[in-house]
């Protein structure tokens, strides 16, 4: 049983746990985003990160996947590491303001203000719809592509995974995306529509898959439409 | 597509899971890219989900998922190639063939791609051509560089 400090507090954490786990069972608060309890670690959103070592020799590392080891120090908010969390926090909301999840994040943690340009994509690439497919949907029908800038969430080849059972996992999971899909009719879409574990355009596409890019469904209705109509419903959301 | 040259790829390297990289280097080699129905049939038969197949033949720059022309020719953008002017030569080739990097002359006979690094920073700027490095290289000296692929054509 390895004897780690953490915060001051001394404590004997369970062989291979990690060092969020030993936080979670001693109540010391520490905010995640791409961790869930059912699915593997990740270390993806960094918003977990904790100071380790003493004196000068400290560093950074991701809490859910880092295992405890004999004699380690850990401070999980020192000043390096809320001055960190604030600074992902902000680069998140940049990345992907419409997000209620990262939204409420900044709220809780103080950022005021975002410095960066807003890019306004709906992923921040935490990789939980991935997991969630894989492991707890056994479906494996998405993944990242590419890699770098272009990495994506997408299915094999941009077509409909045959995978895929459209249960409505990773859009159940997703910080991100709850405006992704709410099917053709945005305008009648109410609240909470993003905890429909079905996509609400299956009524209307059999064949609908939100990971497409862009999704058949939205597209196929869209271009039906008259323009005037997606400018207001894209105003609305703005 | 022709199932028995991918069976016989898959055979050679003995239906190992962990050689995935190997055996689409070898499908590449086949067919010049990689197909769609060839990493389907490759998933199924190594039994692992296409999504990871498809991952990885999409992370590495050296595998393509579209059709490539007879010839690759790679331009060096790194940094030495690029304070020694690669981008010249790059615009020089680019106006040669009529085609911007990653796409296919009409004939199918070459493949334009840029590269970041090839760590032969010495020969800046450096064009590689299915292999061949020609190093030192200049505007006009592209001329004669097409050439000698346009003519080894299989027309022979």
């Amino acid at each position: 049983m390895p004897k780690v400090t953490i915060n001051g507090l001394e404590f004997e954490a369970e062989k291979g746990s990690t060092l969020l786990e030993v936080a979670d069972f001693l109540g010391i608060e520490i905010p995640t985003l791409c961790y869930h309890e059912g699915l593997s670690p990740y270390g993806a959103c960094r918003l977990c990160v904790v100071e380790i070592g003493v004196g000068e020799n400290t560093r950074l590392v991701t809490s859910c996947t880092y295992p405890v080891q004999e004699g380690l120090n850990i401070r999980t908010h020192s000043e390096r590491v809320v001055r960190t969390r604030k600074m992902l926090i902000e680069l998140l909301l940049a990345t992907c303001p419409s997000s209620k999840v990262i939204q409420d994040l900044a709220s809780k943690f103080g950022v005021t203000q975002v410095r960066f340009k807003q890019e306004h994509n709906d992923c921040i690439l935490c990789g939980l719809c991935v997991r969630m497919c894989a492991e707890q949907m056994d479906g494996k029908a998405i993944g990242l592509v590419g890699r770098g800038d272009d990495l994506k969430i997408t299915t094999p080849f941009d077509i409909k995974s045959e995978q895929c059972r459209l249960c409505g996992g990773c859009m159940y999971i997703c910080p991100a995306c709850q405006l992704r899909c709410q099917g053709p009719d945005v305008e009648e879409a109410v609240c909470n529509a993003c905890l429909n574990l079905e996509p609400p355009c299956l009524e209307s596409w059999d064949d609908a898959m939100c990971y497409m890019d862009p999704c058949v469904a939205c597209e196929v209705e869209y271009s039906r439409k008259p323009k005037v109509k997606k400018e207001k419903t894209s105003k609305e959301q703005s | 597509m022709e199932t028995e040259k991918i069976e016989k790829i898959l055979e050679e390297n003995g239906y190992d899971r962990a050689g995935l990289i190997p055996i689409l280097q070898d499908v590449q080699t086949e067919f010049n890219y990689l197909p769609q129905e060839a990493l389907s049939y490759v998933a199924e038969k190594l039994e692992i989900p296409l999504i990871d197949v498809y991952c990885v033949a999409s992370f590495f720059k050296s595998f393509s998922l579209k059709p490539r022309g007879e010839h690759l020719v790679t331009v060096c953008l790194g940094t030495a190639c690029h304070v020694k002017r690669a981008s010249s030569v790059l615009d020089e080739i680019e106006k040669r063939l009529g085609i911007r990097p990653g796409e296919n002359t009409e004939d199918m006979q070459f493949t334009l791609e840029t590269v970041n690094c090839l760590g032969a920073c010495a020969l800046a700027p450096i064009v590689v051509v299915d292999g061949d490095y020609y190093g030192q290289t200049t505007t006009k000296k592209i001329d004669s560089i097409l050439k000698t692929y346009k003519r080894g054509d299989k027309k022979e």
